[in-house]
């Protein structure tokens, strides 16, 4: 035994084995972790660093900004102005829809895909139409592809985007924290906080979240130049995104972009805070429903009807 | 002048209560700052003024021009001819009995009229065709319109005035910009007021409902 142990070569069996294992090891490992690399091959390193929007200070958030509107410019050849304006104080925006003049004609849908620079391949929209047979409540049985004239006999329609709950099951159930609710009722995604697990979509009652499967594509000429961080800046894939009542508007007094492309005045928009508001009018004088009642959701959107 | 009181009073108790009295002064005065730096005070202050006051800007109601005239169809090379009102209505006695569009022999013939039971002088002023009348006889110019409407209309008027019919584009918020508000007469045929029919043009397309093995 002694005599063999001494004529062994200088590579053992137990040598070489250690040797082929951690080469196989390594290997295995650079396999595993490229789709990583490759995923992170179109990120900055300051992308990868960013901290949470609520982290953010005014300098930092500045930078960021710049940064984003830099990166349109890159990769769009568009010049963009992202602004990240901030909450109204004594202002709570409440939206709210009139169901005896809405014909489901679906000029919101297609505002709101311009207005928020959605994913042109897809046709992305926060809104969906659904056409529901008159005296049903029955979301299941809606339809919101239909493409004959409108209204047809004995339908009607009803537009459902973000609901902006008081009380939002998709802020609970993100696990990272990327979107909160706003001090004037909005409920926001920070896209660069996302982490895509879509738990959020899942949760939403309303089917109003929407996840970015593919890098959207918008062509540069059709790019809306004005956006907001939380709003409709140009989202990454693998994001989750939803109708924000178009705050890089709204927070700085205009109306909604989907409100303003309705043929029929269907919408009504406003500051619920405000006695003299339209939309307290609304509430105050209208046969006022919302969505799912029974959910305990307590939307900040409305849907009424004339008589 | 009551700090000047203790200096009647000898010794450190003239020293003591003069401390206590500039105490006192510095915790009132710490109490009023304290109360205009409170966030929520500051707030009421904010949003009552903008409440209270009239609106900065104006809300504008789109308001029709006058009709040009009747058609009087094609001329040679094809293009529609229209004739001002006036050209036949000054020298031609209004018939009160022609009720609807099937009573004329000649003009406005074939044109869509579904407006209730209404008849042209209803609305049409026989005095003078290039304004309207209203059903107590007083004269009302086009651009004027919405009075005409909202004679029948009442509810639906009601419901404008509160910004709750009509579509609009703007400002919802009129201290930081103005609002302009469609008429009656942007949406509804004053002949045919039903909101016409329209082709849905864009849909989005949902992924659940791709086939699920295609």
């Amino acid at each position: 035994m002694a005599e063999r142990r001494t004529s062994l070569p200088v590579l053992s069996r137990r040598t070489a084995l250690k040797g082929a294992g951690a080469a196989l090891g390594i290997g295995a490992f650079g396999v595993s972790i490229s789709p990583l690399t490759k995923a992170i091959g179109e990120l900055t390193l300051s992308d990868l660093l960013q901290k949470h929007y609520k982290e953010l200070t005014d300098d930092e958030r500045g930078r960021v900004l710049a940064r984003f509107e830099a990166q349109a410019k890159d990769d769009l050849g568009v010049e963009v102005s992202i602004d990240d304006p901030k909450p109204i104080p004594g202002v709570k925006f409440v939206y709210a829809i009139n169901l005896s003049v809405c014909n489901g004609n679906g000029k919101c849908v297609e505002a709101c895909h311009k207005e928020n620079n959605h994913d042109r391949a897809s046709k992305q929209s926060y809104i969906r139409v659904l056409e529901l047979p008159r005296g049903s409540t029955d979301l299941e049985g809606a339809d919101s592809t239909y493409t004959h004239a409108v209204p047809a006999k004995d339908k009607y329609y009803l537009p459902v985007q973000c609901q902006q709950c008081d009380n939002p099951p998709c802020v609970k159930a993100c696990p990272v924290e990327a979107t909160w609710k706003e001090d004037d009722g909005i409920v926001v995604v920070d896209y660069s906080w996302c982490i895509g697990c879509r738990y959020c979509e899942a949760a939403c009652p309303y089917h109003a979240r929407r996840f970015n499967w593919q890098e959207p594509t918008i062509p540069p000429e059709e790019v809306n130049p004005d956006q907001g961080y939380l709003s409709n800046r140009i989202r990454p894939q693998g994001v989750v995104e939803k109708c924000h009542y178009c705050l890089h508007r709204t927070r700085k007094g205009r109306l909604p972009a989907c409100l303003e492309a309705c043929p029929t005045g269907a919408r009504v928009f406003g500051n619920i805070l405000d006695p003299e508001s339209e939309i307290r009018w609304v509430l105050e004088n209208k046969r006022v429903f919302f969505l799912k009642e029974e959910l305990g959701t307590q939307p900040a959107f409305f849907y009424f009807f004339d008589d | 002048m009551p700090a000047r009181a203790p200096e009647t009073g000898a010794g450190r108790g003239g020293v003591f209560r003069r401390l206590g009295l500039v105490l006192m002064l510095a915790g009132l005065s710490a109490v009023v700052t304290l109360g205009a730096l409170n966030p929520g005070s500051r707030d009421r202050a904010q949003i009552e003024p903008q409440t209270l006051a009239p609106p900065r800007f104006a809300t504008t109601i789109r308001r029709p021009e006058p009709p040009a005239g009747a058609s009087a169809g094609l001329d040679e090379r094809g293009r529609q001819v229209s004739i001002a009102c006036m050209v036949c209505h000054s020298t031609r006695t209004p018939n009160a009995r022609n009720a609807t569009m099937a009573d004329l022999d000649e003009f406005h013939q074939g044109m869509h009229v579904a407006h209730g039971g209404l008849t042209c002088l209803s609305c049409h002023n026989a005095d003078d065709y290039g304004a309207l009348r209203l059903a107590g006889g007083a004269r009302i110019e086009f651009a004027d319109v919405q009075t005409l409407c909202a004679q029948c209309h009442a509810k639906i008027v009601r419901s404008y005035d509160h910004g709750a019919h009509g579509g609009m584009t703007g400002y919802w918020d009129l201290n930081r910009g103005g609002r302009v508000r469609n008429g009656c007469l942007d949406c509804h045929d004053p002949h045919a007021p039903a909101f016409p029919q329209m082709i849905p043009t864009f849909k989005p397309i949902d992924r659940f409902l791709e086939p699920a093995h295609g």
